[in-house]
């Protein structure tokens, strides 16, 4: 673990002194540290000034209504948002110390250690095998039987290696939804990454196949951080420790034509967002009176 | 069946009068027009077959080309079988590689940039360029200055090629979803890698078969290589130097002699140049297929 963490430092490139040393119990369990963070399309501020804190080993959901930026903010926590040409970051996010936008800082080292599954199943047109082989053959392990070991236990994390385990060489676009997005959970967990992030990993599948997956998502909370954006608010209070609730602000200045902005409006444990929300906004968006 | 009181009968059939009638004079003229497609294709086919089938031989294949008074059974179309294959496996090695990394280069590097803007304009209007304009212009650039060659006529080929091969590649990979690239930078790929091991294999049969369309165009070719090879009977092995033949240039030359022999062996150099186009076209299907093993 102590490796690791070098290796973190390394990688990344970080200058020593912006390696803060843990001085609380909470600062040594965060993951993520966001600081006004705004994210930008062109000209279009799609969020604004966002801070939050993620901890390590915990489940926090980003909710709220669509065009609010909750998608965005997950993107830009592991540089995803870095293809899209126009898109751009203000304010700054830590990651374990290190700022993710600093200039040295590689967009691919980053992605090594911050996973993601998407909204819609994406296996590659490969085998089944070879979509969770893939992420350890790019990071340099070429050896069949270390490979094989590595595909056997992320598809038994993903729950996937009972279904599947006698046709490894059919081709992944072969499975039903939940398990081809199981198979995606596979493939980001094969690379061991330090922090999955989820974009509505359910949203295309049915109640079972979705309880399967928030099944998943517990037991492997214990070795991962988990991000997950979710529209479904009973999804969020089943599975998340942490809530951050995102809304959207229409700035009524008169002669502006675009003042849409996604805002984040309270973030705090699960908990508390749903039981005792503090900011009216929250309360009708949980309580189902928006939204 | 007892209906509930007061509860009226669906109608759910087809509507009558004008809609029919549409359907029914839309789907005779698709019908007519398949068949008037069909017509001309199946005469040429019939027409070289019937022709060219008693020509074709091994010998045919392989032996010299003997002259022109000869009747079909002395000699064959040897060094012209095998110009064409040298001559455009020659196209195709140039071609294919330039055609297929610039493809690459427009749809996954060049982004909005204005180099991969003219480069896809330029593919587009090239495609469109005559073949003997092709011809001309090598005969320009290089036959004025070295003299008429099988590499020459490879060089022609290779510039009518490429268009297409670009043009191929950029389609295959346009339609390679976002999604699999986002999955593959998601785990940490760089950017060739995505390239080479996601969006690549994920359009290769797409990108084979439209070469092989490429190269089999060009093997038909024949205004290009008019100006470039020249026209010999002999066989010359050696590409880079001298007059060479092809299958396409000696139709075009025997189709208009007085013998019976050179012209029946014209109609068998068709029917092998036609043959030549199908195996690759059955190869491309096959290589479609063996890629495309994992699409579902």
């Amino acid at each position: 673990m102590e490796q690791q963490d070098q290796q973190v430092t390394a990688k990344l490139q970080v200058p020593q002194t912006t390696a803060t040393p843990a001085e609380t119990p909470a600062e040594a369990e965060k993951v993520f540290d966001a600081k006004s963070l705004s994210c930008y399309y062109g000209s279009f501020r799609a969020v604004t000034d966002v801070s939050l804190s993620i901890y390590q080993n915990e489940i926090t959901a980003f909710i709220g209504p669509s065009g609010c930026g909750k998608t965005t903010v997950l993107r830009t926590l592991n540089r995803l948002n870095d293809l899209i040409p126009s898109a751009r970051v203000e304010g700054d996010v830590h990651y374990r110390g290190a700022s993710l936008y600093h200039k040295d800082v590689s967009p691919t080292a980053v992605r090594r250690r911050i996973g993601m599954v998407f909204q819609k199943p994406n296996p590659f047109p490969k085998s089944i095998y070879e979509n969770v082989a893939y992420g350890p053959r790019i990071n340099g392990i070429r050896k069949k039987s270390h490979l094989d070991e590595i595909v056997e236990r992320s598809l038994r994390q993903a729950a996937l290696w009972d279904e599947v385990k006698d046709r490894l060489n059919k081709s992944g676009l072969g499975l039903s939804g939940g398990q081809a997005q199981r198979l995606c959970i596979a493939r980001t967990l094969a690379v061991e990454p330090d922090v999955v992030l989820m974009d509505e990993p359910c949203s295309a599948l049915d109640p079972i196949a979705t309880g399967r997956i928030e099944d998943l998502m517990h037991e492997i909370k214990s070795q991962y951080t988990i991000v997950i954006v979710t529209h479904n608010m009973q999804q969020a209070t089943r599975v998340s420790d942490r809530t951050a609730f995102f809304s959207v602000l229409r700035n009524e200045k008169p002669g502006g034509n675009d003042t849409r902005t996604g805002v984040l409006v309270e973030y705090g444990t699960t908990q508390q967002i749903f039981e005792d929300p503090h900011d009216s906004r929250t309360q009708a968006y949980v309580t189902g009176r928006i939204g | 069946m007892a209906i509930a009181s007061g509860q009226q009968t669906v109608d759910l059939r087809e509507p009558s009068g004008w809609r029919r009638t549409k359907n029914q004079v839309a789907t005779v003229g698709m019908w007519i027009a398949f068949v008037v497609m069909l017509i001309p294709l199946g005469f040429v086919i019939f027409t070289v077959i019937s022709k060219g089938a008693s020509a074709i031989s091994w010998q045919f294949l392989t032996a010299p080309i003997p002259i022109n008074v000869l009747p079909v059974t002395f000699g064959g179309v040897g060094p012209a079988v095998y110009g064409t294959l040298v001559i455009t496996g020659l196209a195709a090695l140039m071609a294919i590689p330039l055609g297929v990394l610039g493809g690459i280069y427009i749809n996954e590097y060049g982004g909005n940039q204005v180099l991969a803007r003219v480069i896809n304009f330029f593919a587009d209007v090239m495609t469109g360029v005559p073949s003997i304009i092709m011809g001309l212009f090598i005969f320009t650039i290089w036959v004025l200055h070295f003299g008429y060659s099988g590499f020459a006529g490879a060089l022609a080929l290779a510039c009518l090629m490429l268009p297409i091969v670009i043009r191929s590649t950029y389609e295959m990979l346009r339609v390679v979803p976002d999604s699999l690239r986002e999955a593959s930078y998601a785990l940490g790929a760089t950017k060739a890698r995505v390239t080479l091991t996601v969006v690549v294999p994920a359009a290769i049969g797409g990108i084979v078969s439209g070469a092989l369309l490429a190269v089999a165009r060009a093997a038909g070719e024949t205004a290009p290589l008019v100006f470039t090879i020249l026209v010999t009977q002999t066989l010359n092995k050696n590409v880079f130097s001298g007059a060479n033949t092809a299958l396409s240039t000696l139709i075009f030359q025997n189709a208009t002699q007085p013998y019976t022999g050179a012209q029946a062996r014209a109609w068998g150099s068709a029917l092998t140049l036609i043959a030549i186009a199908f195996i690759l076209m059955i190869v491309a299907r096959l290589v479609t297929a063996r890629f495309a093993r994992y699409d579902r």
